[in-house]
């Protein structure tokens, strides 16, 4: 009842079955096992809530597992000032935000060409874009490096939106053409005769169809970006260009940070992505064949 | 031939003949114009900067002057490097610990969700328990491998005040710092970290199955287990071969992680091309060198990328049939 209630309010068009109540003890172990793994999951995360909130003092004496015996912001403080964290989130959000949405456009054009226009020697165009993929980054480094300063690009964010679109696509190719060669060809066929063009067909019908598969691309693209390391650490030199992962790992190799610092860096560090997350777990639970025949 | 067929896989035989696209009166070539703008950042960001790695692999360069072209000496060197190879054997643990295991638990954990938690339990419950699986896949490597340190470190790590509390003390061990538990323990980071990936990829393909096809499986006395081989399976299956081509390539070229918690070490019992190639880049300068791993460890996921996709394009072959 209460699910129906909810997908009513959403206004959703899913056909998400109603939670029936007939649950039967298979059932309820299979839930119970479910949030046990899922406790093993989140353990890390338990560990690091219950260090960044604690004083230095406190975790020498009793350690990792204890309870906070007083509530302390010192870590979280301590760490915000010292990277100028919301600059570190602005970077962050504009770079990988914009690296998402260039890159689920980019991805689109690649797999219409080839899951819906089936171009000749489609399978060795993907692996040539795959190769994006499959290159180790710091093979590239040298090269990129060369080419980015000699353009000006080098130390700017423009330079990782780059790199990271062409990257982010590569994936987002692969998996948009394997499911738009399963796209329903009797649509495509109805749209012909209704006389629409390619761009038509592109922007009209395979767009709006394959949305639930575009907003996955979207959220990995975006935090994949988000957690991207090595390209950045190497391409942001200046403090003000930086991204949040950079920041939070110059602690590890800054003796003068305490453990519970770095556990209030860690933990706040992962706010924004998981916010992120949390509003488009909505998106991904869409039907994939909402508005398709079947 | 073509008689015995449903109309519909006839149609699509006669396109693929005639190298047509499936819309009618609308030839393949015209799709090209789609392909050029990834095809020119694709050029400009990975094939010109892949060639001059490749070029870099017969030189010696040391990052300072000008490479000089050192011919094959780079290759030579790489074919009888003992660690070369020991990485590469550890490579095949990283494609257990990030595609064979995170597959395997996805697609159980998948179909659970899917099949028993949702229409039992309610859509939210569903998302949530898929929310908590995803969420290591959140955090950046830097991050993940930084609290996982800190959980295995031999002082004051949580794994070891844990075994402390509930009275094993006595297995306490260095976790990730000593040869014997150290590639497994990285194994086990690993499927952690990407359990996640395939769960989410998979339960947004399960939902393009239609829920009466498992209410009418059901009705006919299927159990779970025969319903996922006959349903979830074959229905996901584009997504699997998805996951496992992109988390083995993931698997080959896995670095953050190794740089971050072992640094490939102790010894040599965690290192993997890509770390022991980013080391010849960065710390020993040996440019040429670490030109030459990285290339071939390209060569390596290409070879593995177009058996995969031989492999897929057959398995597609056949289900059109």
């Amino acid at each position: 009842m209460t699910t129906a209630t909810i997908q009513a309010k959403s206004g959703k068009k899913t056909r998400v079955p109603r939670a029936r109540k007939n649950r039967s003890a298979g059932d309820w172990l299979i839930l119970a096992l479910l949030i046990v793994g899922g406790l093993v999951m989140l353990f890390p995360f338990i560990v690091l809530l219950l260090n960044a909130f604690k004083t230095t003092a406190d975790y020498n004496a009793s350690g990792p597992l204890s309870w906070p015996s007083e509530f302390s912001l010192d870590g979280l403080s301590k760490f915000w000032d010292r990277v100028n964290f919301p600059e570190k989130v602005w970077n962050s959000v504009w770079t990988s935000g914009l690296v998402a949405v260039l890159a689920v456009i980019l991805s689109m054009f690649n797999a219409f060409a080839l899951g819906i226009g089936r171009v000749k020697g489609r399978r060795w165009i993907v692996l040539l874009i795959m190769l994006a993929n499959m290159i180790p980054q710091e093979a590239l480094l040298y090269p990129l490096y060369i080419m980015f300063k000699e353009i000006g690009l080098y130390n700017s964010q423009w330079s990782i939106v780059i790199i990271f679109t062409v990257i982010q696509s590569a994936f987002g190719t692969y998996l948009l053409s394997s499911v738009y060669g399963t796209f329903p060809k009797a649509i495509l066929e109805a749209a012909t005769i209704d006389g629409a063009s390619r761009w038509r067909i592109f922007k009209d019908i395979v767009f709006p169809i394959s949305k639930p598969t575009l907003s996955v691309m979207l959220v990995f693209f975006f935090i994949w970006t988000w957690n991207e390391y090595m390209i950045p650490m190497a391409f942001l030199i200046d403090n003000a260009t930086q991204t949040v992962p950079i920041a939070v790992s110059s602690l590890t190799g800054d003796r003068l940070m305490d453990v519970t610092t770095t556990a209030a860096a860690s933990l706040i560090s992962l706010v924004p992505t998981l916010i992120f997350y949390l509003i488009f777990q909505r998106t991904l639970s869409r039907g994939i064949t909402t508005g398709a025949v079947k | 031939m073509s008689k015995r067929k449903t109309p519909k896989s006839s149609g699509q035989a006669a396109v693929r003949e005639q190298g047509m696209s499936r819309i009618p009166g609308s030839p393949s070539s015209r799709f090209w114009l789609y392909l050029i703008p990834g095809f020119l950042m694709l050029l400009w960001i990975i094939i010109i900067p892949a060639i001059w790695n490749i070029y870099l692999s017969f030189t010696n360069y040391r990052g300072i002057k000008p490479p000089t072209w050192a011919g094959l000496d780079n290759w030579i060197r790489l074919f009888q490097d003992e660690t070369f190879w020991v990485s590469f054997r550890n490579s095949i643990w990283m494609i257990i610990a990030m595609v064979v295991i995170p597959i395997l638990i996805g697609l159980v954990l998948a179909s659970l969700i899917f099949d028993v938690v949702q229409k039992k339990f309610g859509a939210k419950t569903a998302s949530t328990m898929r929310a908590i699986y995803y969420f290591p896949q959140l955090l950046p490597i830097a991050v993940a491998s930084l609290v996982m340190g800190w959980i295995f470190r031999p002082e004051n790590g949580a794994l070891n005040a844990l075994l402390e509390a509930i009275g094993l003390g006595g297995l306490q061990h260095d976790w990730l710092g000593k040869p014997d538990t150290a590639l497994i323990f990285l194994m086990l980071i690993m499927i952690w970290i990407q359990l996640g990936y395939p769960l989410v990829i998979f339960m947004s393909g399960l939902q393009r199955v239609d829920p009466e096809l498992y209410e009418a499986a059901s009705l006919d006395g299927a159990n779970w287990w025969q319903r996922f081989l006959a349903i979830t399976l074959p229905a996901i299956k584009p997504e699997i071969f998805v996951v496992a081509l992109t988390c083995t390539i993931a698997a080959l070229k896995v670095f953050g992680p190794v740089y971050m918690l072992t640094k490939g070490g102790p010894g040599t019992s965690t290192i993997v091309p890509s770390y022991y190639s980013y080391t010849q880049f960065f710390q020993s300068q040996q440019v040429g060198y670490g030109a030459a791993i990285a290339t071939a460890l390209t060569v390596v996921i290409v070879i593995v990328s177009i058996l995969f996709t031989n492999l897929q394009q057959k398995v597609e072959k056949e289900d059109e049939e």
